[in-house]
C-alpha cells in the first residue's frame, strides 16, 4: 500500500521526515517497506517562458531560444524540438541541474551556439502522457523536412511552391504566421498559392516559414498518417518534444511543485487483519494514533439536484443477501468525460494508480481515500434500470474490462441488469458497461460483498484486483455511504456531471456496535508491564476505542470498538492495541520464572546425532533433499511395476510432476545428488542423509513417516567394501548385535552380485551395495555408484545396551594363521561362521587376511587365510592347547564346507 | 718393555683417534686389545721380568689397557654419533609436501545452524519435538485460528492430498504446538524444527520445501516480557553478546499480541546498508502471546495459563550465518559447497 504524504497531511499533520515517519509507523504496527521522494533526482529545474526563437544558423533542425526564467537576463538554450512556440511555458533544466536517472545538465555549445541548459520533455522529468494527458504531441508533416526514401524518386519534389498539388485536394501551403491559443491549439495562417487560410490545429510543430500539406477541402493540415508517409521521410516531424506546461506557474518556479513531483511516497506492508489500513484515511488514523496528533476527517456534502428521480431511474435487488451485506448506489447524469484535474492525477500517480478519465479517476480516488472499492458503470447499458446482485449461472460468460472473456460459475457473484451480467462483483467491471467518451449517465456502486466469496472467485478466475484484494479481507459495511457521497461530491467539485438526489442503500446486514470489557490489570499481567489503567484508556482513545463516557477509569470498563476494527474482538486484541501504542520496545525483557523443566534430546534424537557423527567420521557429508519426487523415479531405480512401495501419497496440486509424490524411498534423492555431482565433474563424493520416507496408511489418513539413513558415494577408493565398512562402523556405534550381511540379488536397483542384505537377527536393517549400471545409466552416470539404505527405526530398536567395560586381557594370546582351500562358492561369511562355531572358548578373534586364487590352487577354488587369536582369561595357554583348538576348527571346516588346509 | 708399552699406547691412541668407520675401529681393537693383539703379546713376555719389575710393569700395562679401552669406547661413541647424524641428514623430508588427506565429512550448514539453536534452547530447559509432515489441515490451520476462509489454505498456497483439503503437507511447524498442547502435561517448553512446504517456485530466496523452528512456552503467569527476555537471550547467543533487538507489532492468527523481532544489522550497526536494505535492522522471527482461542481449543484455560510462541525460517538463518546468497545451494548438495562447512 502506497501513501502520498501530501494526501495524508490533509487529515493529520505529521512533520517528521520520511525516516522518522517510517520508523514510528513501523514500531506502532504499520510496517514501512520503503520511502520515496518523487522529486529527489530533480534539482535546479525551473519553469521558463520562451520569449524569442530563432532557427539555428548552422543547423537545419535546431532552434535557439531565449527564456525568461525569472532572472534579470534571459537564458539562451538550443533545442532540437519543434513543438515549442514563443510564449510557451516549459521546464528548463538550467546549468548544473540534475534529472531522473542521474542525468546532469551543464552549459555547452551546440554547433557553435551557447546553450545554458536544456528544455525538458515529459520523460526527461520521469513523467509520461498519462500524468499529463494534455501534453500529448501531434506533428504535422512539414514539407521542408521531407527526405525521400529513394533520392532518385521523391514522392514530393524539392522546394515545392505554395499551391503545388500533392494529391487530390491536398496542396502545399506556406506558413506565414502561427499563433498559440494557449490551450494546446494553434491558429496557423498559410498561403496555398494565392489563397490564404487560417487553420486551428493541435499540430504542434508548425512555425512561420514552414511548408505544410494542406487539405484544402477539409481545411486541415496533414499529418504523416494523412500522407501515408513513413517517419523516416519526415525525420523531425515526430510526436515527441518539449513538455509545454498548462499549469498555473510563473517563470522561475521550481518545476517539482508545478508537476507534483514534490510529494513523498511511503510504501506499507499491511497485515491481512487490517484492511482498514488499505486507505489514506485508515493510515491517517494510524498516523494520528502514532504521533498523537488530531485527525481531521471531512464529511462529504452533495448539492444534488440532477434531473430525474432516483427511485424511478434505478432499482436494486439482492437475491443473495448473505453474499452482499450492503449495496449502496447513486447516479450522476449529463456526465462530461474528460481528464481529471492535476491535483487528482498527481495523487493517483503518487499512489501508483494510472489516471484515465474524471469518472474512473474519481472511483479510484475514493477507493484510495476511503478504502472502499467503487465501481462506475454506464447507465444506458443497465437494461430495465434494474441492478441485480446475484450468483452467476453455470457457464455464464462476461467480458471484463481487461478484454478477457470469463466463464463463470454459481460460486461467483455478478452485478447484472434484467438480462445479463454487467460486472463481476468486487473484482472487475464488464466491458459492456464501461465508461466511455460519450457516456451520459453513470451509476456509482459502493457495495459490501462477502470476502470469502470474492476471494474464491478472484482466485478461480486468476484475476486478483485491487478491489478484490480489499474485499477478501472483509471491509467495514458502514463505509459504503460516505464513500459514494464522496464520489458524488467530487463529481460536483470537478464539474463532471449532475448528481441525482437520493441514495439507493440496500442494507441486508445491519452491523451491531461491538463492546468488550477492558481489564487493565489482566493486560498488565499478560504483557508483564506496569502501565497505569488511565494511560491504557488513553492509548485506546487514540485508536478511537472509547468507554461509554469517553473517560479514563482506574479499573475494568466496557469499551466500544469502531466499525472498521473488525480485528478487535477480545481482551488479547486490546492488549495488542495498548502494547503497540505503549511501544513494544518499552515492555521490559524478563527471564522466565516458574517451574523448571527438563530439556534435552530424546534417546532417538541422541542416536541420530551419533549416527551423523559416525557418517562424518567415515568421510561422508550430510545432504538435505526434497521429500517429494517424480513418479518416474520408481522406473529409474528399476522397481517392478507391481512393487507395493510404488503406492505413494500423491499431491493433488503439485508445483510440477517432478515434485508430485511423497517418496517411499530415499534412493532416488541420493542418486540424483550423486548424478548432479558427477555432472559437476566433482571427482568423488561421499554423502549421507537422515530423512523421512512417507508411507500411506498412517493413523487418521496420514502417513507413516519412518526415517532412513542413506549413504551414497562414488570416486577413487570407493568400492563395495568401502561403503560396507562405513555401514559396519555405524552398526558398531549403536552396538547392534547379531548383524549379518548376506548376498542379496533381489533389489533391482542394485548390482545383483554386489549387494548385501543387512539384518540384525531376523530383522531387516537395509541394503548396501553397488548401484545397478542400468539404474546409474537412468541417472546419466557411467561411473560406479555405491549406496546403502538403512532403516533408522530398526537400527534404533536394535541399539545395544550402554557400554560396560570389559577387563583387558592379563595373559598373552596365541596367534595362529590358517589358510584353507575351498570351492569358489563358499563365502568368507560361511567360513567365518564355521570357524566361530567350531572354535571353543579360547577362540577370541577371527580375521580374514588374504584370499588367493591362481598357481597352486585348483581352478574353481580359492585359498582363504584367517588369523586366529586364542586366549584364556586365567592363564597363559600352551602351544599344545592352541594347536588342538586349530585342529578342531580345521576338522569342522573340512567336514562342513570341504575346506582343507592348504 | 716400558718403551714398547709406551709405543703401543701412543700408536693405538693415535689410530683410535683418527679412525673413520666402525669396521676399521674393530680391526684396531683386535690389533691392539684382542687375544692375539699387540698388548696381549707383550704381556706374555712378563714372565721374563724380575719379580721386582713385574708388579710395576703389570700396573703400567693395565694402565695402558685401560687407556686404550677408554679411547676405543670414546671413538666408538663418536663414530655412532656421526653415523646417526648422517642418517638423520639423509632422512630429511620436504615438510612442505602436503599431509596425507584424512577425509572427514561435513555437516550440512542448515543443520549446523539448527544444532546451535537446539543447544541454546535445550540449555533453557526446552525439549525438542518432532511431528508428522503429512498433516491434517485441522491441526495446521483450524486449531491455529486460521479458519475456513484463511488465504493460506488456498490450493495456490498449500499442497493437498485430497479434494476435501483435509490432509496436506504442513505449511508450518506450528501444528506440532497443537500436538504438544494436546499431549504433554503443563508446563511446556518445547522447540520443534522440521521441514515445511509451501507452493513457492524455486528461486534464490524461495523453495517449495524449507525448514522452520517452532518454539512454545505455556505456564502460569507467562508474559510478553518473558518472550522478549528469552528471545533476546537467543539473539545474543546466536549473534554475540550485546546484540540489539527490536520488536514490532505484526499479525499471526494464532498469537495476540503478535510481533516480529529484528536484530540490528551486524554489518552497519544500524545505520543502514545493503545487507539490511537500508533499514538498519534485519527481520529474524515472528512471535507472540498464544491466542486465548488456541489455548481453549486444546483444553487449556486461558484464564489460568498463558504462553508464547515463536517461529522462524531456518534457511534464512543459515544463509545469514554463512553469508550464502542463494537458497538453491542448500538443496543442490554440491560437494564443493558441502565441504566448506
Amino acid at each position: 500500500m502506497k501513501l502520498s504524504r501530501k494526501w495524508l497531511n490533509e487529515f493529520v499533520t505529521v512533520d517528521a521526515n520520511d525516516k522518522d515517519f517510517a520508523e514510528a509507523m513501523t514500531l506502532s504496527g504499520s510496517k514501512v517497506e520503503g520511502t520515496e521522494d518523487l522529486g529527489a533526482e530533480i534539482s535546479n529545474v525551473a519553469a521558463g517562458r520562451i520569449t524569442a526563437m530563432e532557427r539555428h544558423p548552422d543547423s537545419d533542425h535546431m532552434w535557439v531560444c531565449q527564456l525568461d526564467v525569472g532572472r534579470d537576463e534571459p537564458v539562451q538554450i538550443v533545442t532540437g524540438a519543434w513543438n515549442i512556440h514563443v510564449g510557451d511555458m516549459v521546464p528548463v533544466a538550467l546549468h548544473k541541474s540534475t534529472l531522473p536517472g542521474g542525468k546532469r545538465i551543464e552549459k555547452g555549445k551546440l554547433r557553435g551556439v551557447l546553450s545554458n541548459g536544456m528544455l525538458c520533455s515529459l520523460s526527461e522529468l520521469g513523467l509520461d502522457e498519462r500524468d499529463f494527458p494534455y501534453a500529448v504531441i501531434e506533428a504535422a508533416a512539414l514539407l521542408n523536412d521531407y527526405k525521400p526514401i529513394d533520392p532518385e524518386k521523391p514522392s514530393i519534389p524539392q522546394g515545392v511552391t505554395p499551391g503545388y498539388q500533392i494529391s487530390g485536394s491536398v496542396k502545399a501551403a506556406f506558413v506565414t504566421k502561427v499563433e498559440s491559443l494557449g490551450d494546446g491549439r494553434f491558429a496557423v495562417s498559410c498561403d496555398s498559392g494565392g489563397t490564404c487560410h487560417t487553420i486551428t490545429t493541435a499540430l504542434a510543430n508548425i512555425h512561420a516559414h514552414d511548408t505544410v500539406a494542406l487539405d484544402t477541402a477539409r481545411e486541415r493540415i496533414c499529418t504523416l498518417a494523412d500522407l501515408r508517409a513513413e517517419q523516416r521521410e519526415f525525420p523531425h516531424c515526430i510526436p515527441d518534444g518539449i513538455f509545454v506546461l498548462q499549469e498555473d506557474c510563473k517563470p522561475g518556479d521550481d518545476i517539482r511543485p508545478v508537476t507534483g513531483l514534490d510529494d513523498h511516497v511511503v510504501e506499507f506492508e499491511i497485515t491481512p487483519n487490517r484492511p482498514d489500513c488499505l486507505s489514506v484515511i485508515g493510515l491517517a488514523r494510524e498516523a494520528s494514533a502514532t504521533f498523537d496528533q488530531p485527525l481531521t476527517l471531512h464529511t462529504p456534502t452533495v448539492r444534488g439536484g440532477g434531473p430525474g428521480n432516483l427511485a424511478e431511474l434505478l432499482d436494486v435487488e439482492t437475491p443473495d443477501p448473505d453474499l452482499c451485506p450492503r449495496y449502496t448506489a447513486r447516479m450522476v447524469r449529463n456526465v462530461r468525460i474528460g481528464p481529471s484535474p492535476k491535483w487528482m492525477r498527481e495523487r493517483l500517480r503518487a499512489m501508483g494508480v494510472r489516471p484515465i478519465n474524471n469518472i474512473v479517476d474519481i472511483t479510484n480516488y475514493v477507493m484510495l481515500e476511503y478504502g472502499q472499492p467503487m465501481h462506475a458503470f454506464d447507465y444506458r447499458y443497465v437494461k430495465g434500470g434494474k441492478i441485480v446482485v446475484r450468483r452467476a449461472q453455470e457457464g455464464e460468460e462476461l467480458t471484463t474490462l481487461d478484454g478477457n472473456v470469463r466463464k463463470l460459475t454459481p460460486n461467483m457473484l455478478v452485478i447484472a441488469d434484467e438480462t445479463r451480467a454487467v460486472g463481476l462483483a468486487g473484482i472487475m467491471g464488464g466491458e459492456n458497461s464501461e465508461i466511455v467518451e460519450d457516456t451520459a449517465d453513470v451509476v456509482f456502486e459502493s457495495a459490501n460483498f462477502d470476502g470469502t466469496c470474492i476471494r474464491k472467485a478472484a482466485l478461480a478466475l486468476g484475476m486478483r484486483t485491487e478491489a478484490s484484494a480489499k474485499f477478501e479481507k472483509g471491509l467495514d459495511p458502514l463505509n459504503t455511504l460516505p464513500a459514494v457521497d464522496r464520489a458524488c461530491e467530487l463529481v460536483e467539485l470537478l464539474g463532471a456531471g449532475e448528481v441525482v438526489d437520493g441514495v439507493i442503500d440496500v442494507l441486508n446486514h445491519v452491523p451491531q456496535p461491538r463492546t468488550i470489557t477492558m481489564d487493565p490489570e489482566r493486560i498488565n499481567a499478560l504483557l508483564g508491564t506496569d502501565i497505569e489503567a488511565a494511560d491504557m484508556y488513553r492509548y485506546l482513545e487514540r485508536v478511537e476505542i472509547h468507554t461509554e463516557n469517553r473517560d479514563f477509569p482506574n479499573g475494568p470498563a466496557p469499551v466500544a470498538i469502531p466499525s472498521w476494527r473488525s480485528d478487535v474482538l477480545a481482551m488479547a486484541d486490546l492488549a495488542e492495541e495498548v502494547a503497540r501504542l505503549h511501544g513494544y520496545n518499552n515492555i521490559p525483557a524478563t527471564l522466565m520464572r516458574g517451574e523448571t523443566t527438563r530439556g534435552g534430546y530424546t534417546p532417538a534424537q541422541q542416536a541420530e546425532r551419533r549416527l551423523g557423527a559416525v557418517c562424518r567420521a567415515c568421510g561422508y557429508s550430510e545432504i538435505i533433499t526434497y521429500s517429494f519426487i517424480s513418479p518416474s523415479c520408481y522406473d529409474k531405480i528399476r522397481w517392478a511395476p507391481d512393487e507395493p512401495l510404488r503406492q505413494s501419497l500423491r499431491i493433488l496440486n503439485p508445483l510440477g510432476e517432478d515434485t508430485s509424490i511423497m517418496r517411499t524411498t530415499t534412493l532416488p534423492s541420493m542418486l540424483e545428488v550423486l548424478a548432479r555431482n558427477v555432472n559437476y565433474r566433482n571427482r568423488a563424493a561421499r554423502l549421507y542423509e537422515v530423512g523421512k520416507i512417507y508411507l500411506p496408511g498412517g493413523p487418521g489418513g496420514l502417513a507413516n513417516e519412518p526415517r532412513m539413513l542413506t549413504l551414497g558415494a562414488y570416486g577413487e577408493d570407493m568400492d563395495f567394501f568401502a561403503i560396507k565398512g562405513a555401514v559396519e562402523a555405524l552398526l558398531k556405534e549403536l552396538r547392534v548385535k547379531d548383524v549379518t550381511f548376506e548376498a542379496y540379488g533381489e533389489d533391482p536397483s542394485y548390482h545383483p552380485g554386489r549387494c548385501a542384505a543387512v539384518r540384525a537377527g531376523e530383522d531387516w536393517l537395509g541394503v548396501v551395495g553397488q548401484i545397478h549400471p542400468l539404474t546409474a545409466a537412468a541417472y546419466g552416470v557411467e561411473e560406479d555408484l555405491y549406496c546403502a539404505e538403512l532403516s533408522f527405526d530398526t537400527l534404533l530398536a536394535h541399539q545395544g545396551p550402554g557400554v560396560e567395560y570389559a577387563p583387558l586381557p592379563r595373559f598373552p594370546a596365541a596367534a595362529r594363521d590358517i589358510a584353507v582351500v575351498c570351492r569358489e562358492e563358499i563365502t568368507v561369511g560361511a567360513l567365518e561362521a564355521c570357524i566361530r562355531r567350531a572354535g571353543g572358548k579360547l577362540l577370541r578373534e577371527t580375521a580374514l587376511f588374504d584370499i588367493y586364487r591362481g598357481q597352486g590352487v585348483a581352478a574353481g577354488s580359492k585359498s582363504v587365510a584367517f588369523s586366529l587369536t586364542l586366549r584364556a582369561d586365567d592363564r597363559s595357554i600352551t602351544a599344545g592347547e592352541a594347536d588342538e583348538e586349530v585342529k578342531t576348527i580345521l576338522a569342522a571346516l573340512e567336514a562342513e564346507l570341504g575346506a582343507v588346509l592348504r | 718393555m716400558r718403551e714398547q708399552l709406551a709405543k703401543i699406547r701412543a700408536e693405538a691412541l693415535a689410530a683410535f683417534e683418527s679412525v673413520q668407520d666402525a669396521a676399521r675401529l674393530d680391526e684396531l681393537r683386535v690389533k691392539y686389545l684382542g687375544k692375539k693383539g699387540e698388548l696381549t703379546a707383550l704381556l706374555k713376555q712378563m714372565g721374563r721380568l724380575t719379580p721386582e719389575e713385574r708388579p710395576v710393569m703389570g700396573q703400567l700395562a693395565n694402565d695402558v689397557r685401560a687407556a686404550l679401552e677408554g679411547a676405543l669406547e670414546a671413538s666408538s661413541k663418536k663414530l655412532e654419533a656421526s653415523a646417526l647424524e648422517r642418517r638423520l641428514q639423509n632422512e630429511a623430508l620436504d615438510v612442505t609436501i602436503p599431509g596425507r588427506a584424512v577425509s572427514i565429512g561435513r555437516q550440512h550448514p542448515m543443520n549446523i545452524a539448527l544444532d546451535e539453536l537446539k543447544d541454546i534452547f535445550i540449555g533453557m530447559g526446552f525439549q525438542v519435538l518432532d511431528g508428522p509432515e503429512v498433516e491434517l489441515a485441522e491441526l495446521n490451520f483450524d486449531r491455529l485460528n486460521a479458519g475456513e476462509g484463511h488465504p493460506s489454505r488456498d490450493w495456490s498456497d498449500t499442497f493437498y492430498f485430497d479434494r476435501d483439503s483435509r490432509v496436506m503437507l504442513r505449511s508450518q511447524t506450528s501444528p506440532i504446538q497443537v500436538r504438544a498442547m494436546d499431549a504433554l502435561p503443563l508446563p511446556i517448553r518445547m522447540v520443534a524444527p522440521g521441514r515445511v512446504y509451501r507452493k513457492d517456485e524455486v528461486d534464490a530466496t524461495h523453495s517449495p520445501m524449507f525448514h522452520q523452528v517452532e518454539g512454545m512456552v505455556i505456564d502460569k503467569g507467562v508474559t510478553m516480557a518473558d518472550l522478549k527476555g528469552t528471545l533476546n537471550t537467543v539473539a545474543e547467543q546466536l549473534f554475540g553478546e550485546g546484540t540489539k533487538t527490536r520488536f514490532r507489532p505484526h499479525h499471526f492468527p494464532f498469537t495476540e499480541p503478535s510481533c516480529e523481532m529484528d536484530v540490528q544489522c551486524h554489518k552497519c550497526g544500524g545505520v543502514g546498508c545493503s545487507t539490511c536494505k537500508g533499514e538498519g535492522w534485519i527481520e529474524l522471527l515472528g512471535a507472540g502471546m498464544i491466542h486465548p482461542r488456541v489455548l481453549e481449543m486444546s483444553g487449556i484455560d486461558p484464564e489460568v495459563y498463558s504462553g508464547w510462541a515463536f517461529g522462524f525460517g531456518l534457511e534464512r538463518l543459515a544463509l545469514r550465518r554463512f553469508k550464502i546468497d542463494d537458497m538453491r545451494l542448500i538443496f543442490e548438495n554440491d560437494v564443493r559447497f558441502l565441504e566448506q562447512f
